[in-house]
C-alpha cells in the first residue's frame, strides 16, 4: 500500500488563528465543512460562536477537529498528536462538554472490515485524548466505516480525506 | 409470512386428464454430487455434468411451451386467468433458464402451444421436425378452493421419453414458486446439480448522493420478483442475512446511532438486538441449521468474532487476538468457520473449528483477502481478493486453488446460490459510488446484473425455500 504523508504538517505546527486558512493538514480539495462552522467567519471579530458550542470547538481547533490516517492504519502520528492536543485543550476548558469521535474509512475496503477499522481509528483518537487527561466517560466512539465519505472522488486525494477520525462535541 | 407450497399428491383426482403415473412429486430431483467432475455423461436418458463446463448443454435445443389449462377461468393471482397464468409460468421458466446463462431455451413465444391433453402426450414428430431436443410442458388448473395446481413435465424428444415430472398445489400469492420449482426440476434433471431457483435474496437498496446514501433493507425472489422493502431508510441498514427457515433476518442498523446487529422477525415485523452489550456489533451470519448466530463486536477498538444461540443467551467469544477478526461463515456441516483477520498485518482468510479452536490462515495469494463465504456444497470458499481491483474469487477450504471469477474496479461480498454453483456480489462504480448486484457462475463466463428497482448492495442469497 502506498504511504501517504500527512498534509501540511509544518503549517499546522506554526498554526495561529490568522493562518487558519492554510493550516488544515487535509488535502486542498477539502469540501466545505458541514454545519454552522463555516458561517462563523462571516461575522468576524466581535460576534464569534457561542463559547463552548461545537462551532466554538471548530473555530478553536481550526481544522484539527479531524485527524487523518494512512491506508489500513490507525496510529496517532505527531501531526495527529498536535491536533488531539488542541482538542484536549478545548475540552479541558469546557469540562461539562462531551464528545463523540467518528471513525471513517475510504471506499477502497470491504464493508465489515471498514466498520471495524473505523472503530479502531476512533478509539485510537479517544485513547490519546484520555492520555491527555480527558475523562473517558466524556468520550464516545462510533464507526461509520465507508458509509460517510466527505470527499466524493475515487482517487488517492479523496481517499486520504476520508480516512479520518472526526471529533464532534455535544452538550 | 411464508405461505406453504404443497407437493402434489393427488394430481389425478384434481385433473382428470392426468394419468396416475403423475402422482409422484419431485421424484426426479437429483442429489448434489459430491465430486461433480467437469464434463458430460449420459445417464439413463438424462444428462449430468457441472456448471464448470456447461458449454455442451448450453447447446441443448430446449423448448419451453405455454402451460395449458383445462378451463380458462379467473384466478386470485396477479397474473390473471389460468390461461394467462400458464403463459406467465412458462415465461418465468424460460427467463430463469436463459438469464442464468445455463441454457438457451426457446419459447414460449413462437412455439406451438400444446393442448391440455397433449401435456402428458407430446406430439413428438412436431418437435422432432423443429430439432427440439428437450421439451418442457405443463398445465395450470384452478381448484375449487382457490388454490392452483401446476404440473411440470420434461421430455427427451429424441428418446420419446419423459425425463422428469412434478406437480404442486400453490396458494394464489405463491404462484411464481411453481415456475421456480419447475425451473429447478428441469435444471436439476439436465445438469445433475441441486436446485436453486426457488429461493429468496435479502439485500440493501441504495438511493441518494454518495456522501448521504439512504440504505434500506429489502427482500426479493431469486429472479427479482416479489420485491419488498423492510426498513424505511431513516436509519442506515447494512449486511442482511436470511435465516435458513426464512422466518427472520439478521442485519446491521444505525437505529440507535451506532452500528448494531438486529434479529428481524418477518412474521411479527419486530426486531431485537443480537446482544445486550452496548459495544458496536456487525457482520452477522447464521449457522446452516439456524441455531447459532455469528457476529463481530468491537471492544475498545479491538474486534473479535462471537457466537450466540439464535434463541438468545450469553455470547461466546471465538477469537482472541489483537487486531480485527471479522465476518465468519460456517461450513455446511456447521463444524468449522471461515473468517477474516488482519492479525498477520493485512486482511487474510482463516479457518477455525466452530468452538474457536485450531485457527489457521489459508489465504496466501498476495494482496488482501476478505469476506470469505463457505459454499453450501462445502468444496469452495468465495471471497473478495483485493490486489489492485477488487475481484470475486474462489479457493479451496484447505487453501490454494485460487480462481478469479470477476475483474472489475470493485466487486465485493460474495454470497452463494443454494446449490453452490452461482455467486452473487455487488459491484461499485468508480467515482459515482453507485452499487449494483451481479451474479457469476463458477466458470466466470456467465456474468449478469440482477434487476433491482434502485441501486443495490450487500446481497445475501438464502437457501432453497422450505
Amino acid at each position: 500500500m502506498p504511504t501517504i504523508s500527512k498534509f501540511g504538517a509544518a503549517a499546522l505546527l506554526a498554526g495561529s488563528l490568522a493562518m487558519s486558512a492554510c493550516a488544515n493538514k487535509a488535502p486542498k480539495e477539502l469540501p466545505p465543512e458541514p454545519g454552522p462552522a463555516t458561517t462563523t467567519d462571516a461575522t468576524s471579530g466581535t460576534l464569534g460562536p457561542a463559547p463552548g458550542s461545537h462551532a466554538d470547538f471548530l473555530a478553536f481547533t481550526q481544522g484539527d477537529d479531524t485527524i487523518y490516517f494512512d491506508t489500513d492504519r490507525y496510529n496517532i502520528d505527531s501531526v495527529d498528536a498536535a491536533a488531539l492536543t488542541k482538542q484536549a485543550e478545548w475540552l479541558n476548558r469546557y469540562p461539562g462538554k462531551r464528545a463523540t469521535i467518528e471513525g471513517h474509512c475510504d471506499e477502497r475496503g470491504t464493508r465489515d472490515y471498514n466498520l471495524a477499522l473505523g472503530e479502531r481509528r476512533a478509539n485510537a483518537a479517544k485513547n490519546y485524548l484520555v492520555g491527555l487527561g480527558i475523562a473517558p466517560t466524556r468520550l464516545t466512539t462510533v464507526s461509520y466505516g465507508k458509509e460517510r465519505p466527505v470527499a466524493l472522488g475515487s482517487n488517492e486525494s479523496a481517499w486520504a480525506q476520508n480516512r479520518r477520525a472526526a471529533t464532534i462535541t455535544v452538550e | 409470512m411464508i405461505a406453504r407450497i404443497l407437493p402434489l399428491l393427488a394430481l389425478c383426482a384434481l385433473a382428470g386428464a392426468v394419468p396416475a403415473s403423475a402422482q409422484v412429486s419431485i421424484e426426479a430431483e437429483p442429489v448434489a454430487q459430491e465430486d461433480a467432475e467437469p464434463g458430460l455423461s449420459l445417464d439413463d436418458g438424462g444428462l449430468t455434468g457441472s456448471v464448470s463446463d456447461e458449454s455442451e448443454w448450453q447447446d441443448l435445443g430446449i423448448a419451453i411451451t405455454t402451460f395449458a389449462t383445462d378451463r380458462d377461468v379467473p384466478t386470485q393471482t396477479n397474473a390473471g386467468s389460468t390461461a394467462a397464468l400458464g403463459r406467465s409460468l412458462s415465461q418465468i421458466i424460460a427467463d430463469n433458464l436463459r438469464n442464468n446463462g445455463l441454457f438457451k431455451p426457446s419459447g414460449p413465444l413462437g412455439l406451438p402451444q400444446p393442448s391440455f391433453s397433449e401435456v402428458q402426450a407430446p406430439d413428438y414428430p412436431v418437435w422432432n421436425l423443429r430439432s427440439t431436443e428437450m421439451l418442457v410442458q405443463g398445465y395450470v388448473v384452478a381448484n375449487a378452493d382457490g388454490q392452483l395446481t401446476v404440473g411440470c413435465y420434461l421430455y427427451d424428444v429424441a428418446l420419446k421419453q419423459q425425463l422428469a415430472k412434478a406437480g404442486w398445489i400453490v396458494a394464489p400469492s405463491d404462484w411464481r414458486r411453481a415456475a421456480h420449482k419447475c425451473s429447478d426440476l428441469v435444471y436439476s434433471r439436465l445438469s445433475g446439480e441441486s436446485p436453486f431457483f426457488d429461493s429468496r435474496i435479502a439485500y440493501i437498496a441504495e438511493t441518494g448522493p454518495k456522501d448521504r446514501r439512504m440504505k434500506r433493507l429489502a427482500i426479493m425472489d431469486s429472479d427479482g420478483a416479489n420485491h419488498r422493502y423492510i426498513t424505511s431508510g431513516q436509519a442506515t441498514a447494512l449486511t442482511p442475512r436470511y435465516s435458513p427457515d426464512y422466518k427472520s433476518l439478521l442485519y446491521l442498523s444505525y437505529l440507535n446511532g451506532k452500528p448494531s446487529i438486529y434479529v428481524y422477525d418477518l412474521d411479527t415485523n419486530r426486531q431485537r438486538l443480537v446482544t445486550t452489550s452496548s459495544n458496536p456489533t456487525f457482520a452477522p451470519r447464521w449457522s446452516p441449521d439456524g441455531k447459532w448466530i455469528l457476529y463481530s463486536m468491537a471492544i475498545a477498538g479491538n474486534t473479535d468474532i462471537y457466537r450466540v444461540s439464535s434463541s438468545g443467551g450469553a455470547s461466546q467469544r471465538l477469537t482472541n487476538t489483537p487486531g480485527i477478526d471479522v465476518g465468519g461463515s460456517f461450513s455446511p456441516d456447521g463444524s468449522r468457520i471461515v473468517f477474516e483477520s488482519d492479525r498477520s498485518g493485512s486482511q487474510q482468510i482463516y479457518v477455525m473449528n466452530a468452538d474457536g479452536s485450531n485457527q489457521r490462515r489459508i489465504s496466501f495469494f498476495g494482496g488482501r483477502s476478505a469476506t470469505p463465504e463457505w459454499s453450501p456444497r462445502g468444496d469452495q470458499i468465495a471471497f473478495t481478493h483485493m490486489a489492485g481491483n477488487f475481484r470475486i474469487a474462489v479457493m479451496r477450504p484447505e487453501g490454494g486453488g485460487l480462481r478469479h471469477l470477476t475483474d472489475s474496479w470493485q466487486d465485493e461480498a460474495p454470497t452463494w446460490s443454494p446449490n453452490g454453483r452461482i455467486i452473487q456480489f455487488f459491484r461499485t462504480e468508480r467515482t459515482s459510488g453507485k452499487a449494483t448486484i451481479w451474479q457469476v457462475d463458477l466458470t466466470g463466463r456467465n456474468e449478469r446484473r440482477l434487476p433491482t428497482p434502485v441501486d443495490a448492495s450487500d446481497p445475501a442469497w438464502g437457501p432453497i425455500r422450505p
